[in-house]
């Protein structure tokens, strides 16, 4: 056997004696060869263990390095090339478990001591194993019509590959379709998004599912069972035409999230006008004609003037659906400003968030794309945009930066301009971070703007008086306080993973990072996946981020999906559960345990089976056992015993 | 006299879950955080895998303490294996009683991937626990398992 120490630059050999853990390595029996190197993940590193294992005559290796996370699949794949089973390759933490957590350098030796011992002598009990050979389903699930999963989806699609697109609302589009326009080229943002949104609803290998959830999965990377529960299709999608003769009839009116509430809607209405699919939404919640039934005006006035596309006894769906692979791409939703209470947000009609003004700047918005005053309709002549609102504020509100807002309230102040020339904007910054192609050019351009104020400083308070608002924060560069008489003050509040991210983290086992977003497994080495196998990431639901950056990460999602589907097969983890047959008495205390019901008793022998394919390997049965007759394939319980007593020693 | 907590310093076994404690004590290193060395992990493929068996065999072989890592309940990897644990942690709990031993010793915790900072907190907690208890001494001889 062969022990392998990397010094990880200082990393590892600036807190362990690496050449007393060599030392100490090639006295422990069985250990015949034992070496340090600088960088082991290297190039010359790799060599050196591959030429190792071939001069020495090596039929196990240990490498005490970084995290298995980091590179297990790297040093066994090298084992294998060398010509060695690659389950005889062990890989020791000595890295993100030892020497970047402890501050003696003495305490650290030894537990890396303790550490490659342990490797050592699990290694000494691992049987080689050649993967299970499963194959790929040649489908994928993106859940989440926004940008990142419209990109993504036709992505793939594309390919020729089969997209089931689930959208929890009645339309795809997401936030972008909400925007007005796009910085810093000032696009018009539906006219980048509504071809994108016209292919994925004309595209013959994408399904699109609105008004759906992802209810559960199950499986495994390339072999994934899906639910999704489609909410009752009250509007038959295919038959209506949008001819809106069922709004102009319904008698129930809410508040139209589309316009976050500036505007109404009916119950029976269209998410906007450019919604894909082209079809009416019934709105359960607010629709007076179901349990109990006390209106159908809508199904009278369709039946009458339209395409009779609505069925008040439509029940909801579950959609069974096998796919290789899943994109997630959730998006955000906006920090709740009612808790900013310094800035009055719900107590003052004039304080709005900037989506609210962003639906105010879009011609299709609540005024047609005039600025005014949500309280009196006037056409406000001083402005004040408040960045970093709720954000950057560990103590009280959201720790991180959102990334857009810099840019997008550059883009509102200079909108604001355009529409009223003679009207004077102020800008409250803590500093402005405009990282983007093009991006500071276009701050800047803002900044030099006639009636266009920059001042660096916090608002401590908004509050009314006589109809205006007033401003009070301070000009640090100054060192003044400063006071504004403002006739609207928009807040630009921080993005927040959108508010299923949490429960859809459960369902589909993809874990979380601590502001509740997506991780990625590595954010250099993959920042595309989730940690689970399987699932990839795009879009804001990963972590806040602008448009261009979505749609590069939701075609780079693509593209790794596509990647893992190209394979015919796949390979799967050997590491099964495995019953001794002698041993089991047949008590079937673990069947019902398997959460994959991989486990049956054979009727014959009396005795328990594991089923290969279906087994995950996750060893719950084994500690079941009273008898010790299950066993998990190199993670015995003498393996475990081995291990400790290393350990403890 | 009780042992000076200074002077004794514990041994604990680590079996951490790899999809959510092992990540989460690997983001812990990552983070730069620090917490005494008394702690030399295993990463077991879900916590379901700890047999109570291996914890008591852990205790006679000499650790001073065994910490178990699982999922939060709700986001095992393998559905549920979590809570099998946690069933079979209270029974172990009441052995444990039986056996005289301190149930400080055995620690079940939840960390998932992103906490480094609780897995961090929790080892710290741990060790300051156990030097206060001192040594299990607990060496008899058990029926060898499997």
């Amino acid at each position: 056997m062969g022990v392998f120490v990397c010094h990880c630059g200082l990393n590892i050999a600036g807190m362990v004696n690496v050449e007393e853990l060599v030392a100490n390595a090639g006295k422990q029996t069985d250990v015949v060869f034992a070496v340090d190197h600088k960088y082991l993940c290297s190039e010359p590193g790799q060599t050196l263990i591959k030429d190792s294992i071939r001069q020495q005559h090596l039929d196990a290796v240990v490498v005490a390095a970084c995290s298995p996370a980091m590179h297990e699949t790297t040093f066994k794949n090298l084992t294998q090339l060398a010509g060695l089973n690659r389950y005889n390759c062990e890989v020791s933490n000595i890295r993100e478990q030892n020497s970047w957590v402890h501050d003696s350098k003495d305490q650290a030796t030894a537990k890396a001591q303790r550490l490659i011992s342990q490797a050592i002598e699990k290694v000494k009990l691992n049987e080689p194993l050649q993967p299970i050979t499963v194959p790929v389903t040649r489908q994928v699930l993106v859940i989440g019509g926004g940008i990142a999963g419209i990109r993504a989806a036709l992505d793939v699609a594309n390919a020729g590959i089969q997209v089931y697109l689930v959208e929890k609302s009645g339309s795809i589009g997401g936030r972008m379709a909400q925007l007005s326009e796009t910085f810093p080229t000032l696009d018009c943002s539906t006219c980048i998004l509504g071809p994108l949104m016209a292919e994925v609803y004309r595209h013959p290998k994408i399904k699109l599912l609105r008004l759906a959830r992802v209810e559960e999965v199950k499986g495994y990377i390339g072999n994934y069972k899906v639910k999704v529960r489609q909410e009752p299709q009250y509007v038959h999608e295919a038959k209506c035409n949008a001819c809106g003769e069922c709004a102009k009839v319904c008698p129930a009116e809410v508040p139209n999230e589309f316009d976050l509430g500036l505007t109404w809607r009916k119950a029976i209405y269209t998410p906007f006008a450019q919604a894909v699919p082209p079809a009416y939404v019934l709105d359960a919640r607010n629709c007076l004609g179901l349990l109990p039934q006390a209106c159908g005006e809508c199904q009278e006035a369709c039946d009458k003037f339209g395409t009779s596309c609505i069925d008040l006894d439509a029940w909801p769906r579950v959609h069974e659906l096998d796919v290789g692979a899943i994109i997630v791409t959730t998006g955000y939703d906006l920090y709740d400003a009612t808790k900013l209470t310094e800035y009055g947000f719900g107590l003052f009609p004039d304080v709005m968030t900037s989506l609210e003004f962003e639906r105010m700047l879009s011609a299709s918005g609540p005024t047609n794309g005039e600025i005014k005053r949500p309280s009196d309709g006037r056409t406000p002549r001083e402005i004040v945009f408040i960045q970093c609102a709720g954000q950057r504020e560990p103590e009280t509100a959201l720790p991180y930066c959102s990334k857009i807002c810099c840019m997008y309230t550059a883009r509102h102040a200079m909108m604001f301009h355009h529409k009223i020339p003679d009207g004077q904007a102020y800008v409250f910054y803590m500093d402005i971070r405009a990282g983007g192609k093009g991006y500071e050019e276009f701050v800047k351009r803002c900044q030099e703007e006639k009636g266009l104020l920059y001042l660096r400083g916090r608002v401590s308070k908004v509050y009314e008086e006589n109809g205006k608002l007033i401003v009070k924060g301070v000009d640090t560069l100054s060192g003044k306080l400063v006071q504004v008489i403002a006739d609207l003050v928009i807040l630009a509040v921080g993005m927040i993973p959108s508010v299923e991210t949490h429960q859809l983290a459960s369902t589909i086992k993809a874990s979380l990072d601590p502001n509740g977003f997506f991780s990625e497994a590595h954010p250099k080495l993959r920042p595309l996946e989730s940690p689970t196998a399987g699932i990839f990431l795009a879009g804001a639901g990963q972590a806040p981020k602008d448009i261009p950056e979505t749609v590069a990460q939701a075609s780079g999602a693509a593209s790794k999906t596509l990647g893992l589907l190209a394979n015919p097969t796949l390979e799967r983890e050997p590491t099964v559960a495995q019953a001794v047959g002698e041993q089991c008495s047949g008590c079937g205390i673990c069947i019902p345990l398997c959460p994959y019901g991989a486990l049956s008793l054979n009727a014959q022998t009396k005795t328990v089976e594991v089923s290969e394919a279906l087994c995950e390997g996750c060893g719950t049965c084994i500690a079941s056992c009273p008898s010790s007759a299950l066993t998990l394939r190199n993670l015995t319980d003498d393996q475990l015993i081995a291990m400790i007593e290393a350990t403890v020693q | 006299m009780t042992v000076e907590s200074s002077s004794f310093e514990p041994k604990i076994v680590g079996l951490l879950c790899k999809w959510c404690s092992y990540a989460g004590a690997d983001l812990a290193g990552t983070s730069r955080l620090k917490y005494p060395a008394n702690i030399t992990t295993l990463r077991v493929n879900c916590s379901g895998r700890v047999d109570p068996a291996i914890v008591l065999k852990a205790l006679t072989l000499g650790a001073d303490g065994v910490f178990i890592g699982g999922c939060h309940p709700g986001d095992c990897h393998y559905t549920n294996g979590n809570m099998k644990t946690l069933r079979r942690f209270k029974l172990l709990q009441k052995l444990l009683d039986q056996f005289g031993i301190e149930r400080e010793r055995v620690r079940l915790e939840w960390v998932s991937a992103s906490e480094g900072e609780k897995y961090a907190r929790a080892v710290r907690g741990m060790t300051e626990e156990l030097r206060r208890l001192g040594p299990l001494n607990w060496k008899m001889e058990t029926p060898a398992l499997a």
